[in-house]
């Protein structure tokens, strides 16, 4: 028998489901609450409201430089929790595999996943396999659900209900870096380019700055549509409007780069370790270097201010000194790109 | 970005734009006639630099755009086919033609795919040697010589299995047409990369015959501006002529290269643009001695009647006579998610850029601006 590939009967549930499991995921998910083998994961949570999300993770190709599509899925919901202010817990995991997926790279994903939760300080509770016809899907599909505890002081950061006229966008750090990475490992455009995907939990580097009691008016992580889409969603409907200064956008020169020749704008494209934040101006300074302490946020800087001209709108300062709108993404997004 | 920071300089780029601002008397209005043009004008947000007295109007220029709704048709006729792939550049894939898309025909089963240059639609030629390649050769005479370089490739292999549907074009017939139609402006902003491969030379007769001014630009914010100050120079001194900006690029005789083997491999037609119907001599298709590549004749299709939706003006915006603001649709069907015309799809096209950039009820002005530092007043990585 073939016991270098997935095959179907590993999803059957008989013996080689069985032997999966045993081998492979419990050994690197390994904690209390899964090893018990209940239908549900048996869960304590410190009271009060919980933050609860999902996400499902089709990134192809399944290995690029800077992570993996298991780093992402455990990141990637990590994320999702803790911009909301809650302090992400309890991960789950379903993984729908194509027969024939080599058990190596399988084993690679669940290792690295098994990393990142170790890293985000979560803990991976439950989880499902299936295994489908060649064809059936591509390679790995993961999802991941997850829950946190919310830090009521921050109850309303989601929907940036508290932000006034002068508050500071922060970022922390360089944008575009996973959406040109991912497009640079297809192989399809044929351009050479060493660039590393961001892919990283943040909720570790949010907490820092929660733990200050700092005054953080809203939070997001910008992946899919880019910085630009988180941000004309915030003005949308709103009384401020952003004014965004082009030359002060973290990006790098690489990534600027291959953006020049394919025509992208860094503003629209993907990242999987960033986030955007609002604070108030008299705590701009704190956060700042808060974030530029950490690993995570050494390049954090601030990119715009919410004003009060041109209500409802992103305005960005071109390099040049001209402005212009930043409107929603439309048109082709690059597929698969988490 | 070494070769492309240099020609971003804000400093120069506002000197520039405060010379342009003190030099401008009358009211001058100049087409940019390629779409590049178009996007960077918007991108980099020159029309708020400038005084009011200068207007830049958006011409035929984006390739998708100018192509006509009849051979979006032929294609999806095409893709209908058993056993053909058709090779195609992105843009093309969402053009609605007179009742659906390529894109709508890709997810019914039709093989479509998108490619980056006409060789990797030869590529996918001689790599499905069962099957028939179709590639949807646009453009003007920047992406002429590649398509005429893929058909002389594919002839001296002998490859039997690669056709080209032309609909290439070029640009000088549809700038004359656009002032024998009335629209009044004061120069031409011509093409940079077009240019790189014709000369200066095509733009003679323009100067000649409109006594209109014509300056080849580059698609940086200092290329640009400095072609509208060449332009209004021109225009003060009441002597119109062929200018080239853009000497890092463009020399007066071309590309010769390129410039043979178009002509060995195409000869000039009359052809269909959207917005402009029929131009004498405007377009490119196969000489004979290369017909057996041409998709039009090597396969029987039915096409469908091609039919317009009767709201949309991107033949006027594409003659400079409206605006997208100026159209119903705009904004409101017509969005660059679902588009109505082929200016809503592609990135160069003037309702995207507008779209896209839209300046509609907002106080842009950049006149109070500083030259050194930033629109924060303050270094991003501290406070």
């Amino acid at each position: 028998m073939d016991k270098k590939h997935i095959l179907l009967d590993h999803g059957s549930g008989g013996r080689l489901t069985h032997n999966l499991i045993n081998d492979l995921f419990f050994k690197y998910f390994d904690n209390d609450i899964i090893r018990k083998q209940t239908d549900s994961a048996l869960l304590q949570l410190d009271s009060g409201n919980v933050a609860f999300t999902t996400d499902s993770y089709v990134i192809q190709p399944i290995f690029f430089p800077g992570g993996d599509i298991g780093k992402l899925a455990v990141s990637g919901t990590v994320n999702d929790i803790a911009v909301t202010g809650a302090d992400p817990q309890y991960l789950s995991c379903g993984f729908i595999i194509e027969e024939g997926l080599p058990f190596a790279d399988l084993e690679k994903v669940i290792k690295s996943m098994s990393e990142e939760a170790g890293r985000c300080n979560v803990q991976i509770v439950a989880g499902d396999t299936k295994v489908v016809e060649r064809g059936a899907c591509d390679k790995l599909f993961i999802n991941t659900s997850g829950i946190g505890v919310v830090n009521k002081r921050y109850k309303d950061i989601s929907c940036g209900k508290n932000i006034r006229t002068g508050d500071k966008i922060i970022v922390n750090g360089f944008i575009a870096d996973h959406g040109i990475a991912i497009l640079g490992a297809r192989n399809e455009l044929d351009f050479k380019a060493e660039i590393i995907s961001d892919t990283t939990g943040l909720n570790l580097l949010i907490k820092d700055l929660l733990d200050d009691m700092l005054k953080i008016r809203f939070m997001r992580d910008p992946t899919r549509g880019g910085v630009a889409t988180v941000l004309c969603e915030l003005t949308r409907k709103r009384e401020f409007g952003i004014l965004l200064d082009e030359e002060s956008l973290p990006v790098r020169e690489s990534v600027k780069g291959v953006c020049e020749l394919l025509g992208f704008d860094p503003l629209y494209v993907a990242n999987e370790g960033k986030v955007i934040f609002v604070v108030a101006r008299e705590d701009a300074g704190k956060a700042l270097r808060r974030l530029q302490e950490n690993a995570l946020g050494m390049e954090s800087r601030v990119i715009g201010e919410i004003v009060h001209t041109n209500p409802g709108s992103v305005v960005l300062q071109t390099s040049v000194g001209g402005k212009r709108l930043v409107e929603m993404l439309t048109g082709a997004q690059l597929p698969r790109i988490c | 970005m070494e070769y492309i920071d240099e020609f971003r300089d804000k400093k120069l780029v506002l000197q520039i734009a405060e010379s342009i601002n003190s030099i401008v008397e009358d009211k001058l209005t100049f087409m940019e006639v390629c779409g590049g043009h178009t996007m960077a004008i918007y991108r980099f947000g020159l029309p708020s630099l400038l005084t009011n007295k200068i207007k830049l109007l958006s011409g035929p220029g984006c390739p998708v755009c100018v192509t006509g709704k009849g051979y979006i048709d032929k294609l999806i006729a095409l893709s209908k086919l058993n056993n053909v792939i058709i090779a195609t550049f992105g843009d093309l894939v969402r053009v609605p033609g007179s009742t659906t898309t390529l894109a709508d025909k890709r997810s019914s089963n039709s093989d479509i795919r998108v490619v980056y240059s006409s060789l990797k639609a030869l590529e996918i030629a001689r790599s499905n040697p069962e099957r028939k390649v179709i590639f949807a050769g646009i453009g003007f005479e920047t992406t002429a010589p590649t398509s005429a370089a893929t058909i002389l490739e594919a002839d001296a292999e002998g490859i039997n299995n690669f056709y080209l549907l032309s609909s290439h074009k070029v640009m000088p017939p549809a700038m004359s047409a656009i002032i024998d139609d009335g629209v009044e402006i004061n120069g031409y902003l011509c093409p940079g990369h077009v240019s790189a491969i014709t000369g200066s030379r095509i733009y003679e007769p323009i100067v000649s015959k409109y006594k209109l001014g014509c300056v080849i630009s580059g698609f940086e914010p200092l290329d640009m501006l400095q072609s509208i100050y060449m332009l209004i120079k021109q225009n003060k001194k009441n002597e119109p002529r062929v200018e080239i900006q853009y000497k890092r690029a463009v020399r007066p005789e071309g590309n010769l290269k390129a410039k043979q083997i178009i002509n060995e491999v195409f000869e000039y037609r009359d052809d269909n643009w959207r917005g402009f119907g029929t131009l004498k001599l405007s377009g490119l298709t196969l000489r004979k001695k290369y017909k057996r590549f041409d998709a039009e004749k090597a396969f029987n299709i039915k096409v469908e009647k091609t039919v317009e939706n009767p709201g949309c003006i991107c033949g006027q915006i594409l003659r400079g006579v409206k605006n997208p603001k100026d159209c119903r649709l705009f904004a409101n069907i017509c969005k660059p998610e679902t588009p109505v015309g082929a200016c809503m799809v592609s990135n160069e096209g003037a309702c995207a850029a507008h779209y896209k950039y839209n300046l509609v009820n907002l106080t842009l002005k950049g006149s109070d601006i500083p030259a050194q530092g930033n629109a924060l007043g303050q270094d991003a990585r501290k406070i």
